[in-house]
């Protein structure tokens, strides 16, 4: 993969709806956030990347533009790189190519969203074109088809599945609690999640993510920068991203090729071959507690079909064989933009210590994920403590 | 559509009007962007509508691998050859997923609750995503226990046609 990457400081904001200030101000907040954990300043950076959901969630075409003084960007190249939901990756991975091929040494990642700026469901729908797709738009929409698609094809019975999803919720809730920026922090019971209202059946309230405003900043270094500058540095193990066909109903979602290809060439990379056994903790992008239940599987974590007895089991849960999402997930957080990113921002708290009151015990080897578009793209970023 | 903005003719904009924002801590500035779209349709795409507005439905096969796509396509995503072969597909097909949606969000082109579902008309190599309909959507559990016997569905035509997508009001269980 070229040089050695490591992450060497991170910064969120407080997520949640961030009325109090506008935008340039909240991607400030991130961003100053990360340059104090690395304890460099912006002279030291070669390059800036950013992303975000379609300019059309906040309105400003070019929200990079405007944002040009809080990513201090002035007097450095800047990238922009956008793959809707999984956006948060694709930043981390242009970050992590552009310093794995030699051509910069440290490079700051920033993604955000302020969606109480605008409608955040009006600009889903102009993800896809209108005249072909059906209002599909909805994310909901897109998600609930998709998770009914991977119950059919494993015929996973009904109840099984609702109860595997309000563990995911349940769990996912708790460590909303134990994260002082998520943005939902709510204790929840399963039947709590079983008796929400329904959205989109068989998604319910609190099987869905929330609305959120928020940005994530990662500044990521080359072997010997990052050796120099920073006491515990998380290195990037393996990376994969994939992606598939526009229309959604050219092949199977259930089965969902993208995030198995995406994982098995970062799981390659790292030189893991029992992902389950080898990973200490995973941040799985989840804005469906049903589609969690999916990725586990197509991630490789635990056998097709079988995702709700491992998670019925436990083996997902706080204090299980592989805890997935302590800092909440994107169930309890969700700046579209950044909510990928933040998955990697995650990923290299625990493998450093620096998670705090979610810190998985001794994490030393954590995956980051996210999905994006119309279900047509998968990210996968692993972090270790060890280069 | 149109009646759904007002100009304001003070500083030439249109804003939207049956849509407001919850207040905010600070002030707030509101500016709505309205912007209209043209989009090419190209001959494969016009042919497909047109069909529809016939009460056709059609693919078009790859000469490569052999399949037919529906929505008709100009080229084959996997093989990217062209695909000029059109075939007109049944209007029957199996129901590969759906999902029952009961919550209002803006651009919304149907009052829900409705049902979207992905189709696989008989002969074609994908699925096709449209409404289910046809019965009572009003219990969620009702649905549900009827769309456990619901696997094959059929094309129901709307009244008014005006070649696109919606010319196809709904597939409804056979
Ligand atoms: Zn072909």
């Amino acid at each position: 993969m070229g040089r050695a990457v490591a992450v060497i400081g991170t910064g969120q904001t407080k997520h949640g709806r961030r009325d109090d200030l506008s935008y340039p101000d909240l991607v400030r907040e991130a961003v100053k956030k990360a340059f104090e954990d690395a304890g460099i300043t912006p002279k030291d950076v070669d390059g800036v990347v950013y992303g975000s959901m379609p300019s059309m969630m906040e309105g400003v075409a070019y929200n990079h533009f405007y944002f040009a003084d809080a990513l201090r960007t002035v007097g450095k190249p800047l990238f922009r790189t956008e793959t809707c939901g999984s956006t948060g990756q694709s930043v981390a991975h242009t970050a992590i190519h552009w310093v794995a091929s030699g051509m910069a040494d440290i490079v700051l990642v920033v993604a955000s969203e302020k969606e109480h700026e605008g409608d955040a469901q009006a600009t889903m729908m102009t993800i896809l074109e209108p005249f072909l797709m059906v209002t599909i738009g909805g994310a909901p929409v897109a998600f609930s088809l998709q998770s009914r698609e991977w119950m059919g094809y494993y015929h996973i019975d009904e109840d099984k599945a609702r109860e595997a999803a309000s563990i995911v919720s349940v769990d996912s809730h708790d460590g909303g609690l134990n994260n002082p920026l998520a943005h939902i922090r709510v204790k929840l019971t399963k039947e709590d999640v079983s008796k929400a209202p329904i959205i989109t059946y068989p998604v319910r309230l609190y099987d869905v993510c929330p609305v959120s405003d928020g940005a994530c900043a990662v500044i990521f270094a080359s072997e010997e920068k990052a050796k120099k500058i920073c006491k515990k540095p998380a290195w990037v193990k393996g990376i994969g991203f994939r992606g598939e066909e526009y229309f959604i109903g050219d092949s199977s979602k259930a089965v969902w090729q993208s995030t198995i290809e995406a994982s098995k060439e970062a799981y390659k990379e790292a030189g893991i071959t029992n992902p389950l056994k080898e990973l200490d903790v995973a941040e799985v992008y989840n804005p469906f507690s049903y589609q969690e239940l999916m990725f586990l599987e197509c991630l490789g974590l635990c056998p097709p079909g079988e995702a709700p007895d491992y998670v019925i089991k436990g083996t997902f849960s706080p204090g299980g064989e592989l805890p997935c999402d302590p800092s909440g997930g994107v169930l309890c957080c969700n700046p579209i933009g950044a909510a990928g990113l933040i998955r990697v921002a995650e990923a290299a708290l625990q493998v450093t210590g620096k998670a705090g009151e979610h810190q998985v015990e001794g994490a030393k080897l954590a995956l980051s994920h996210a999905m994006g578009g119309a279900m047509q793209f998968n990210g996968i970023t692993i972090l270790g403590s060890e280069l | 559509m149109a009646e759904r903005y007002k100009v304001d003719k003070d500083l030439v904009r249109m804003e939207i009007v049956d849509f407001t924002f919850p207040q905010k801590e600070y002030k707030t500035s509101r500016h709505d962007t309205v912007l209209p779209y043209n989009w090419a349709l190209g001959p494969t795409w016009t042919k497909f509508f047109d069909g529809l507005k016939e009460g056709k439905i059609f693919g078009t096969r790859c000469k490569k691998c052999n399949k037919i796509l529906v929505p008709a396509r100009t080229f084959c995503p996997s093989c990217y050859e062209d695909m000029e072969e059109w075939v007109e597909l049944p209007q029957e097909g199996s129901i590969e997923t759906w999902c029952l949606v009961n919550y209002k969000y803006y651009g919304q082109v149907k009052e829900p609750p409705y049902i979207i579902g992905q189709i696989r008309l008989d002969k074609a190599d994908c699925s096709l995503t449209h409404f289910i309909g046809g019965f009572d959507l009003s219990d969620p559990d009702k649905v549900r226990k009827k769309m456990k016997t619901v696997s094959r569905v059929k094309a129901v035509w709307s009244k008014e046609k005006h070649a696109d997508i919606y010319d196809i009001a709904y597939f409804k269980p056979v």
